[in-house]
């Protein structure tokens, strides 16, 4: 191999290796700044070393024996409580005990574990939803910062700030690195799953001239849901929202017509949807209504979104059911922009007239006042109903107040259809 | 950036019908699978039966012809897949030597086109074909 070669090997071993080498570091050392420089130091002595000694048989073993060395004769060099130092000795114990346990590749246990740890400490609420962001990308996305700033159209400044704050913001708050039990473990999970499911959208609206790596979010997104899924299978909203992503990405290809401008869900050619990641999305969803109990928000809108990756045709979607499942979501989740969405259900399956009843009950809620979605919905039902003047001064105000040209051009030629 | 890891195992060629792995070399490779699914670049993975219950289907002359397996002149066999998601060609190697592939196994490592590969007029004409498969109720979910 090139020297080349040997650092685009390191590089890919990186990507796969380097969240577990940072989690069981951040274990040893209890500080995720701390962990990742050590994890970093382990990667600079591979590219060293690899080129002339060749890649190891197992690097990743190599990379974690390294890493774990150097965070133990870190803690030595500290002054540590106590307590620490029995805890420390009983662990180089089990370090001398078990020959050089690394190189057996498949220690999930503790491995998952601490990776598990790594996750909720990087979506810790403590933290801003940006540096939450940044934090999981580069920790357990393996994104280098140049990386995570052009994914979010940014500075590579900016992000690595952000990254430096988010480690101190960790260490001054003694924030532990333990997975969160009993009635913690909820919020803390939501909090993961909204960070994920935050990098996955961001992903979801780039657009075709985008840099790749802003779609790429997608599918980081969804390899740390899929993470997730495998370190957690008993919670049901994580294979929730890994279904509702799955679907959603297997319309990634069908959401732009060749000029570039967005095609609607129901317009969308639904040959262009991936078949494989609606079938991984329907197993999820399957897995997730296995667990038992009801559905949680994210597990109700994949089975929303699995209702249309079921039906061939836009014709044949279940509208009923797609009905029944936003009548959960809105008991879950109450917000005018579910109720609108359950709306447009309830018109599909049930007829403009009984659409336009939720709608009505909506023109006074404060939130959606500025929302060109709202007149849009109404615009329509009563075009649907024959009562065209009303229809086109909706779709007139709902022009005036979307900002997205291609959306205005679209409505003000509903509006223009509507006149006699 | 998505891969196919394709086994050639070496002898595959020629195994009877009805041939399976032994239950070691089964249970390694779930071990494998499973670090796969683990490290969430899983997609899809299969088995394949020996070509002695297969056919091939030859085209020369533009009539279909069909042979039935095993094939004297075939040298390589596929064996079975992996499908995975990656962001390199690297990456997908590494996933490839992690493999508990045997002496005589050989894993070929191949990017899958994606749509957006492909020059405008391809796409054009992929979209009127695509047409077809909606049709035959290829996308029925399962």
């Amino acid at each position: 191999m090139t020297p080349n070669d040997t650092h685009r090997a390191v590089e890919a071993v990186w990507r796969i290796e380097s969240a577990k080498i940072i989690a069981r570091a951040a274990r040893i050392v209890g500080d995720v700044g701390l962990a990742e420089e050590l994890a970093q130091e382990a990667f600079v002595v591979a590219l060293e070393r690899w080129p002339e000694s060749g890649v190891p048989d197992n690097p990743g073993a190599w990379l974690m024996t390294v890493a774990k060395r150097r965070a133990i004769d870190l803690l030595r060099r500290r002054t540590v409580h106590e307590r620490k130092q029995e805890q420390l000795g009983r662990e180089l114990e089990t370090e001398q005990a078990g020959s050089e346990p690394e190189l057996d590749a498949t220690i999930d246990d503790p491995v998952g574990d601490d990776l598990l740890r790594l996750i909720f400490i990087a979506s810790h609420p403590v933290l801003s939803t940006e540096a939450r962001v940044a934090l999981t990308l580069r920790l357990l996305g393996g994104l280098t910062t140049e990386e995570i700033a052009r994914a979010f159209l940014t500075s590579a400044p900016t992000v690595a700030q952000r990254i430096v704050r988010a480690k101190r913001t960790l260490a001054e708050a003694h924030v532990p690195f333990e997975v969160p039990q009993g009635a913690d473990l909820s919020a803390r999970l939501s909090s993961v799953l909204e960070v994920i499911y935050l990098i996955f959208n961001e992903g979801y609206s780039a657009t075709a001239g985008d840099d790749w790596l802003r779609p790429g979010l997608c599918e980081d997104a969804l390899r740390l849901g899929r993470i997730l899924a495998e370190l957690a299978p008993q919670e049901p909203e994580v294979h929730g929202l890994v279904a509702l992503m799955e679907i959603q990405a297997s319309r990634l290809r069908a959401r732009v017509d060749p000029s570039g401008r967005p095609v609607l869900l129901l317009d969308q050619d639904r040959a262009r949807w991936d078949p494989l990641l609606i079938r991984r999305g329907l197993a999820a969803l399957e897995r997730a209504g296995g667990l038992g109990g009801a559905l949680g928000p994210y597990a109700l809108q994949a089975a929303i979104a699995a209702c249309h990756a079921r039906a061939r045709i836009a014709a044949e979607t279940d509208w009923e059911r797609i009905v029944a499942l936003y009548d959960a979501l809105v008991q879950l989740t109450p917000s005018p922009v579910v109720e609108l969405n359950r709306a447009v259900a309830v018109a599909m399956a049930f007829g403009p007239a009984a659409g336009l009843e939720i709608v009505e009950a909506l023109t006074a809620e404060p939130a959606l006042q500025g929302y060109h979605l709202l007149p849009s919905v109404r615009g329509d039902l009563l075009a649907k109903l024959g009562r065209l003047e009303e229809a086109r001064v909706e779709f007139e105000h709902a022009a005036s107040l979307t900002r997205n040209t291609r959306e205005r051009e679209l409505l003000l030629s509903r509006a223009a259809a509507c006149a006699p | 950036m998505r891969f196919m890891l394709l086994m050639i195992p070496g002898g595959y060629e020629s195994a009877a019908p009805g041939t399976l792995p032994d239950a070691k070399a089964v249970a390694a490779m779930m071990k494998y699978n499973e670090s796969l699914q683990r490290a969430g670049v899983l997609l899809a993975l299969d088995g394949l039966h020996p070509p002695s219950m297969g056919a091939r289907v030859s085209f020369a002359g533009g009539k279909p012809k069909v042979s039935d397996g095993p094939f004297s002149e075939a040298k390589e066999v596929v064996g079975g897949y992996w499908m995975i998601q990656v962001r390199s060609k690297e990456e997908a190697i590494e996933w490839a030597k992690r493999c508990p592939g045997s002496d005589n196994e050989v894993i070929e490592v191949r990017q899958v086109q994606e749509f957006a590969d492909f020059p405008p007029d391809v796409q054009e004409a992929a979209a009127g074909f695509s047409e077809l498969q909606a049709q035959s109720g290829q996308l029925k979910g399962s």
